[in-house]
């Protein structure tokens, strides 16, 4: 019988549409906490990965805010397919990570549902929370959300999975182009999202995801000027008060997830989406 | 006059990646940046040109970002001949320079008398630098008489204005060109020798500005005489400019570090400079939303 090599896989960050090594050559060894056995190496990622991208974020945002509804919807069921698709692998990395086999599976069915959930808002929210206002004089006044821009996200560090897709997927449904550091303790389901992505077509840059520690990075994920929201998961009111003084900058939206359970019904939602959303106005005159 | 030198592609590719890899940080960055905006000619260069947006550049040529005291102006604004008398008028007052384009730029495809006269012209509108173009067909057909001929009848119709001579590397096809049209210029007469129009992909390539430079260098070797250099094109991050000026730090020496022998020839440069200093006074990353537009 042949007996195929054992092949470590190197873990690497996802940054526009290409995985890269940290700049910084730093890595992170990740223990097993009940063998503790070192099991796998992650990147360490460094500010300057965080900068570049950005810089990718912000070059991908106006192609995919400029995309119809319709395809960025389509995009995402593709998404949810390839997650399907690859299921055996992330509840595998569940399981190596120390969750049971019946809580893997759940993770990864209701991981499968949410995207396939905001695929079917992508076009349908903003009719929900558009309107035309009354105003006493010859306009029409109507008013639409349009996505924020580029948009940090900290993803919950206890729900490696579908913790992350709850925070990215509205963000990028609606829109926007993020850069997501997945979870410090469970690093692994997040980093691999990327080889979904990757057969997705979902362009380039806009999803960039990062690895690393959350206490080194969450400074320049909040004062990087050219972030216009952070979506994060306080794990105490230090990294709340870093935040909220950061955002003040340049008056960024700032979502904190502290207490979600992500299991809840109330974890979905077209609300969420509309949490990096900006609300556009228009006046247009009557009869013309 | 020339000799038939041939350059090493690998050998230049190899020392160009040596150099690439240093590591300038804190306050050598700083100044390194300061620097870089001090030697940027600003150019706008579009058959779209309006007096309206050379004005504009020019204030922001004087005026690179007021918000943080102390940064130098820019060199020069370059601009096509028909937009130098705006230009003059925006930059009274300032010890910016008004380059101007000429000899048919870009293509360079004109006789050298309606060349000669755009020159003098542009000399006479106040011009204190002029940025020719070779002619390139001439060139690599064989005939390096008449493109050395063309740059000194040139040089001597600037008069004072200094002449940057503009190869068009992106159409030299070959290194040993490159380094042979550089020579040609040089001993023609020309102030400054340039890569790159900036309408020909590839502008400055790395290995093509450490060919020009050595070829500088080699020049004032054998003649005492220090001509300048100018990358121009595709050049639009801090991180690059500073990599240029490793380059001529370590193939041309400190003498080079100046304005008068070195320029970018940029539109988008300034703004990444801008924002990287900012970033090293403040801390946190910039975003160009907070920078003018050019």
């Amino acid at each position: 019988m042949t007996q195929s090599l054992h092949i470590n896989k190197t873990y690497k960050l996802y940054i526009d549409g290409k995985f890269l090594r940290t700049e910084s050559g730093r890595y992170i060894k990740w223990t097993d906490p009940k063998k503790n056995m070192p099991i796998i190496n992650f990147c360490r990622g460094s500010r300057k990965d965080f900068r570049n991208a950005v810089v990718a974020a912000r070059s991908a945002f106006k192609a995919w805010s400029g995309r119809s509804a319709y395809n960025r919807g389509q995009i995402f069921y593709r998404i949810a397919e390839m997650l399907e698709g690859r299921k055996e692998q992330f509840k595998s990395e569940l399981i190596l990570q120390g969750f049971t086999k019946k809580q893997s599976e759940k993770e990864v069915a209701l991981s499968i549902n949410r995207i396939v959930y905001y695929a079917g808002w992508a076009d349908k929210y903003q009719q929900l929370f558009s309107r035309v206002n009354p105003v006493s004089s010859p306009y029409y006044n109507f008013s639409t959300p349009e996505p924020t821009g580029v948009v940090a996200v900290i993803a919950p560090d206890h729900s490696c999975l579908l913790g992350f897709l709850s925070v990215v997927v509205p963000a990028v449904v609606g829109g926007n182009t993020v850069v997501v550091l997945a979870s410090e303790s469970y690093p692994l389901c997040g980093i691999t999202f990327a080889e979904v992505l990757h057969s997705s077509d979902v362009p380039g840059g806009v999803i960039n995801i990062m690895s690393g520690r959350y206490n080194e990075l969450i400074e320049q994920f909040s004062s990087h000027m050219d972030v216009n929201a952070i979506i994060y998961c306080a794990v105490d009111s230090g990294h709340a008060s870093v935040v909220e003084k950061n955002t003040a900058l340049n008056v960024k939206r700032a979502v904190n997830y502290a207490d979600q359970n992500w299991i809840n019904p109330d974890a979905q939602g077209p609300y969420h989406i509309m949490k990096s959303q900006e609300i556009k106005t228009s006046w247009h005159p009557i009869g013309y | 006059m020339l000799n038939n030198r041939t350059i090493d592609q690998v050998g230049a590719e190899e020392r160009v990646s040596r150099l690439f890899s240093r590591s300038i940080k804190r306050e050598s960055k700083v100044q390194a940046l300061k620097m870089i905006l001090s030697m940027i000619d600003l150019t706008t260069l579009e058959g779209k040109d309006s007096p309206g947006k050379v004005k504009q550049l020019c204030y922001k040529a004087a005026h690179l970002h007021d918000q943080h005291p102390g940064l130098p102006a820019v060199a020069a604004i370059c601009v096509y001949p028909n937009m130098v008398p705006v230009a003059k008028v925006a930059l009274v007052g300032t010890n910016i320079k008004v380059a101007s384009v000429a000899t048919a730029f870009p293509s360079g495809m004109t006789n050298l008398s309606a060349k000669l006269k755009e020159v003098r012209s542009v000399v006479d509108a106040g011009a204190e630098e002029v940025d020719m173009v070779i002619s390139r067909g001439k060139f690599l057909s064989g005939d390096l008489e008449f493109v050395g001929d063309e740059v000194a009848q040139i040089k001597d119709a600037c008069g004072a204005a200094k002449l940057k001579v503009i190869l068009e590397t992106g159409e030299l096809v070959t290194l040993d060109n490159v380094r042979r049209a550089s020579d040609l210029a040089m001993h023609a007469g020309a102030d400054f020798i340039k890569t790159s129009t900036g309408k020909i992909n590839p502008a400055a390539t790395p290995v093509v500005v450490l060919t020009m430079l050595e070829a500088i260098r080699d020049h004032y070797l054998q003649t005492g005489h220090r001509i300048g250099m100018k990358p121009a094109g595709g050049i639009s991050t801090a991180k690059q400019g500073i990599q240029y000026l490793v380059m001529v730090r370590e193939t041309l020496g400190q003498a080079w570090l100046t304005p008068d022998l070195f320029r970018i020839g940029a539109s988008s440069l300034a703004n990444d400079v801008l924002m990287q200093i900012i970033k090293q006074n403040q801390g946190n990353y910039q975003s160009s939303d907070y920078f003018s537009l050019d």
